[in-house]
Order: structure tokens, then sequence, then C-alpha cells
């Protein structure tokens, strides 16, 4: 008996020191696995593939958890607050960055000094490197990595828009041809012209209380007549956002449910509007780019070989003047500050963004920020929306990325989504919207 | 060794065979929900985001529980939540009262008939919400397939501010309607034939019978039922959560949804812990006052 007792005990010490052993080399070298968070769509399949690619070249391993969209913030901002060491890499959105940053919440390790050293920031297109990962606005800090860039934009019914019969009735109409919008003016006409109910209607709208569903929606719009959400200096709100301007966009936004699908006040990102487009039911439909290879898919989409692209319009503003803003959308790189293996994480980011790597991501199917790459024949070819998406690139916004941006957010997708729906008229939308911002930003000190 | 063991095994007493056996369950009360409810009550009174770790709470005294009292959006959202709790716990109880009155005979294919129509109660809530908003598309859903005959234009139910509300409650009487008839049921299947046969001696009326026999005997459960399906109608998320996410604007935004909204959205933490008590002591209070008119009913009997 007390031989088995000795033995084992001798096994226990022997495989102790073994994996002391083993452990030892894997820590003074670097980890053979990473593991990346992203929600559940297409790029995170091109990342996937993309990662077998870099295990070829160094042996490490990379895995993509994909969460479903629903559940991605929560699980996520669950996962920081636990201090949960799962994830290498996080995928996150643009407004999670200063939530996120060493001057909030802390999660993000800065990358500023990292990217100096590894990175040709101008081989990134600016608007993507500033929306995407630098925070606060304007300061050179940076917190994330564009991973992929994406942008608002439309898919449109070639074969109406090329119809002679279609051309003739809309030339007649409003004098001047029918074809893809320049302006959200122009946009509301060709819906009007194409609305048919119950078989057709002119467009699917971001109108949803899905997350930022509306918000994303209708920005764009009130950047593009001449609204802001505030003074960029002082945050003021009052007087900015409920402006003569932003009251005037969202009574446009609004003035367009009528050639949209019933229900389309709950039209999301990713779902709604492309599944009307797929069933035929809108002549245009809006959505990221990101969204849209099935679109492309015959599988998918009856119409995919007659479906044509363009990138949200500009506006002519209540003041004549034509303006062009689109929101951002897609992701960035960031690297959490409970990962243990930050070192290999920062080697993938910086493979990553090779010139090399980043055709082949476009190749895969991925939005590039890459400057090069996106001017690029190989990749404006790549896809029959890659062209449209490449056109948006200069006029990219976004919402706020301060540390309250999740209250900020419920106040508009409430507000605005009232209005759409006819509760509220734009002008108590958007003063309700004004106060609550800046009864927020003042909490929050932003608003001395 | 064996020897040793035996003499320790006796050694211990009935009260510490007790609380070994007690024990596991006793911690898993105290770590579970006993640690949690005491430390949110903490929180209620702190400045605190849960996804902060970084940041100690804050105490603010009881500023959350006055910013919450002054906060015109949450009064709303109570208005809502008790106009959903009416509606549907009065509609479920007229309902499945009924049904399990004309169950309350015996028939052919009684068992299949019940057992069909308890189905809908065994689903996820969140699953009734996602399917019912399928069903409900005013574009491609079944309901509007069949009655656009006669509409002749689409209703988007969950999406118009006039019936949002009034549909969120028709999919939840649909689910939760069978749970009051199972309970109505077996309360019924409960009351002695015998005063049935002594009032039909007395040639007692048919409502006669309802009123004196059948209600009082059975009313304490009925009372039961009430309370579970209150208090779980008054903290109802998921089905709305699914189906609506609150909106149009905020006209289905229950507390429960504008509490997620707090805690986890906008990671309000200390002021979600606030609210999360002023909806338990609604929830107290409400059960309260069924357990009194329980008891008043018991006396009564």
């Amino acid at each position: 008996m007390r031989h088995c007792w000795m033995a084992l005990a001798g096994g226990l010490v022997a495989l102790a020191l073994m994996a002391g052993c083993g452990r030892k080399p894997t820590q003074a070298t670097k980890a053979q696995k990473i593991t990346i968070a992203w929600a559940q769509w297409a790029p995170a399949d091109y990342l996937s593939e993309l990662g077998k690619e870099y295990t070829k070249q160094t042996g490490t391993e990379v895995m993509v958890e994909q969460i479903p969209w629903p559940q991605y913030q929560d699980k996520i901002f669950a996962a920081f607050a636990a201090g949960d060491s799962t994830y290498d890499i996080v995928v996150g959105d643009s407004q999670w960055l200063g939530r996120c940053s060493a001057l909030a919440g802390n999660h993000y390790i800065e990358l500023t000094d990292w990217m100096k050293k590894n990175l040709d920031a101008s081989s990134i297109v600016p608007q993507a490197l500033m929306n995407l990962g630098e925070y606060p606005k304007g300061t050179g800090r940076y917190w994330a990595v564009p991973a992929e860039t994406d942008a608002v934009g439309f898919a449109y019914r070639r074969d109406l828009f090329e119809n002679p019969k279609e051309r003739a009735a809309f030339k007649a109409k409003y004098g001047r041809d029918l074809a893809p919008p320049k302006t959200w003016q122009e946009l509301r006409d060709i819906a009007a012209f194409f609305t048919r109910p119950p078989e057709l209607y002119g467009v699917a709208l971001y109108f949803g209380k899905q997350y930022d569903t509306v918000t994303m929606g209708f920005q764009e719009v009130m950047w593009s007549f001449g609204g802001a959400y505030d003074d960029p200096k002082t945050y003021r709100v009052q007087g900015v956002l409920n402006d003569d301007a932003g009251v005037k966009a969202l009574q446009f936004y609004v003035g367009l449910k009528p050639f949209t699908p019933p229900g389309s006040e709950s039209f999301g990102i990713g779902k709604e509007c492309v599944d009307a487009f797929n069933k035929g039911l809108v002549a245009m439909a809006e959505d990221f780019f990101a969204f849209f290879p099935g679109l492309a898919d015959p599988t998918k989409n009856p119409h995919a070989k007659v479906t044509g692209f363009f990138p949200s319009p500009a506006a002519i503003g209540p003041d004549g003047k034509e303006r062009h803003y689109i929101s951002i959308g897609g992701q960035g790189f960031s690297v959490p500050r409970y990962s243990k293996n930050q070192e290999t994480a920062l080697d993938f980011i910086k493979w990553f963004c090779q010139e090399p790597v980043q055709l082949k991501w476009a190749s895969l199917g991925g939005f590039t920020a890459n400057k090069k790459v996106l001017a690029s024949e190989k990749f404006l070819s790549a896809t029959p929306y890659n062209r449209a998406f490449a056109a948006a690139f200069p006029y990219l916004r976004d919402f706020y990325a301060v540390p309250q941006y999740g209250e900020l957010l419920t106040v508009t997708q409430t507000e605005w989504n009232a209005a759409v729906n006819g509760q509220k008229s734009a002008q108590v939308a958007m003063d309700e919207v004004a106060k609550q911002h800046t009864a927020i930003l003042k909490k929050a000190g932003f608003i001395k | 060794m064996t020897v040793t063991l035996a003499r320790r095994r006796r050694a211990l007493s009935d009260y510490q065979v007790k609380m070994l056996f007690l024990m596991p369950t006793l911690l898993l009360l105290v770590g579970m929900n006993v640690f949690p409810l005491i430390w949110s009550l903490h929180l209620s009174f702190h400045d605190y985001a849960a996804d902060m770790p970084g940041r100690p709470p804050r105490a603010v005294g009881v500023a959350n529980y006055t910013a919450l009292l002054h906060d015109p959006n949450l009064w709303r959202n109570f208005q809502v939540t008790a106009e959903f709790v009416v509606l549907a716990v009065a509609a479920q109880f007229l309902i499945g009262f009924g049904v399990a009155l004309l169950l309350n005979r015996e028939f052919k294919g009684k068992g299949l008939i019940t057992t069909l129509i308890l189905l809908p109660m065994m689903l996820s809530p969140a699953v009734v919400g996602l399917f019912w908003k399928l069903i409900l598309d005013p574009n491609w859903g079944l309901l509007d397939f069949l009655i656009r005959p006669v509409t002749h234009a689409s209703v988007p139910w969950l999406t118009n501010d006039r019936t949002a509300l009034p549909a969120l409650v028709m999919i939840d009487t649909w689910m939760w309607s069978p749970f009051m008839m199972l309970i109505s049921l077996a309360g019924l299947n409960a009351v002695p034939r015998h005063l049935y046969e002594a009032a039909e001696v007395d040639r007692a009326s048919g409502w006669f019978k309802f009123r004196h026999i059948t209600l009082p005997l059975i009313a304490p459960l009925l009372l039961l039922a009430l309370i579970f399906r209150t208090m779980d109608a008054f903290k109802l998320f998921d089905m709305v959560w699914v189906a609506t996410e609150g909106g149009p604007g905020d006209v289905t935004k229950t507390v429960s949804v504008g509490l997620y909204v707090q805690a986890f959205r906008e990671w309000r933490t200390g002021e979600a812990c606030a609210l999360a008590y002023v909806l338990l002591v609604v929830i107290i209070a409400l059960s309260s006052l069924y357990i009194r008119w329980l008891s008043r009913i018991r006396g009564e009997a």
C-alpha cells in the first residue's frame, strides 16, 4: 500500500515538474494561439480564413469567436467588467473607443506609440483611422487600428432603373433622367416614383429602434443638411442639434416614410432592408456595404444580376448648400488590457496592415482602409459594390465616441424612431434629444 | 484505518449531519441570492458602472432614488407596464377560466385538447416573441395574409404606436392563458361533487351553483394564479425585447426593458440597482394586496 502511495506522489511531482517546465518556454517565447472576438457576420468569416494564412506563416493559431450581433456589445463589456483574459483582440465599434480607453474604462491598451514604431499611418485612409481608432478626436491618441471599414450605401434595381418605359415616365414627370440619385432630394423623387403599393415601394431605410439603426440612417441626412450633434469646441447641443437644418433634416427623413413598405419603422441593420430588397418589395434599399454580399449572390437575391449599388447621397440643405456626409460603419482591432498574449496580438495586427495582406483581405471580401489597395483596380472590381464603397470614403463621419455614447444613443433611438412613427413632430423630437443630450453631457462634465 | 473512519463517522451528531446536508444549498443560496441582493442594495446608493472595474463605487446617498423619482421617462415606463399588466392578466384570467369551465366535463379527446392548449406556455418567451414577430409582419406575415382580403391594407401591428401594446398583450395572452386554464381546471376538479348534487336537489340554478359553490371554493387558487401572472407580467422583458425593443419610440418600453437598457446598454449600474429595488418594492406591494385578499377569502370560506 505504502509503495502505491509513494508511486502516486512521485508521479504527481513528476507531472507538476513537467507542466512547469513545459510552460516556461511558452512564456518566454510568444503565444501559440490568439483569440479574436467579433460579431457574427461575413467579415468575421473572412478574418477566420485570413487567420489560416497567418498560422501558415507564423505557426500561431488564430481563432475568431463570432458572437451574434444582438449580444455582441453585452458579451464583450461583460467580459471587460470581469477582467476576462479570453480575448486577445476585440474588433470593437468606433463608439466604444471613449468608454474603453484609459480615459474611462481602461479596457484597451493604448496603441499610439506602438503605431508610430510598427505601422505606416500614412498608408491608412485618414477618415478610417480617425473614426475607428482615435479618441479623443484630434488628439493623436489611438486605441484601435481599422479592421473592417464600412459605410452606409444603397442597392438599387438596375432592371427598373434601366427600363425604357420607366425612364420615359420618370423623365416626363421629373424632367431629368432616371439614374442613381446624387442627392437625398433626388432619392425622394425616385422613391416616390417607384412606390406602387402593395407590390412595390420606393425604398427601404434605417428607421428601426434596434441598437443604433435609426441614428445611423438619419445622422448622415442631418449632417448633409448642415446640421450637427453639437458645437465641436464646447459640446453645446441646444440650438445646434435642434436648429433649422436639424429639424428640416428630420422632417425630410420622416417624409420618406410613405415610400417605404409597411412596418418599415422596425427595419434594422443587416436584415429587414436587405430582405425587402431580396423579396422584390423595394426599388432601393439602404444598408452597410458589409451586408451586401448576399445581394450579389443569385441564390439569395433573385435580382442579383440586375442589382446596382451607390453610396449614400449628398443633400441640399435649407441654406441651399450641397453637403455630403455618410455614416461610417465597421470596427477596429483593439487589444484588451486583460489579454495575456498582447505581444502576439499586436504582431497579428501589424501583419494584417501589410499591403499584400490587405489585398488578400480585400479579395476575400473584406473592406480595406489601405489607401493603395482601396484605389487598386483589383479591389474596385472584386465585387459589384466595391466601387460604390470606395466612393463613400471621403465623406465618412461618426456618432459620438465619448464614454456616455450608450446614454446618448438611447435618446436618439427613442426620439427619432418616435418621429418616424408619427408620435412626435420633428421639432419636438429634436428639442427632446437636445434637452436630454445636454443633460447627459453636462453630467459627464463635457459641457461646463 | 476502517475502524478510525467508522469512529469518526459515529462522532458526527445528528445536528452536524443535518448541517452537512444543508450546507451546499445554504452556500448556494447565500452566494447566488442573498449576497447579490445585499450587494445590489449597497450599489444602489453609489455612482458605479460595472464595466469600469477600475473605478470604485462612489457614495451618493439617495441621489439615485431621487433621480429616478424625478425621471419622467421612468413614470412613462411604469405607466406602460401597468397598462400591460392590467390588460394581459385580465385577458388571461377571463380566457383561461372560460376555457377551464368548458373543459370541466367529460368528452372524447379531452386529454389531447388539454395538452394542445397547454403547449404555448411550454415555449420560451424569446422564441414566442420571435415567431409572433414573423406572424405579425405586415409584408409577409401569416396574419397579414389572412386578414388582407378583409382589411385591404397591411397592419403594422408591432410598429404602430396604437397597435404595438395591444399586440404584445395578445401575444402574452396567447402564451399564458393556458396557465390560468390549468390552475382553474385543477380548482374545478377539486370541488366536491356532492355539493352540486345537494344544490340540484334544491333545484338551484346554474348561476347559483357557480356563484355560491364553484367560485368560493376555487377563489384561493385563482388568486394564486393571478399573483403569479401579475408578478411575471410586471417583470416582462424577453418577449418585449425580441418583438419591439420597447418601440416604436417608447410605447412598449416596460420597466424591465428600461432597467436592462440602463444596466447593460448604458452601464449605469448604481441607478439600475436603485430601479431594481423600486421594482421589487412595487411587486412586493402588489403581491401583499393579493395575499391579503386571499387571506380574507380563506377566512370567509
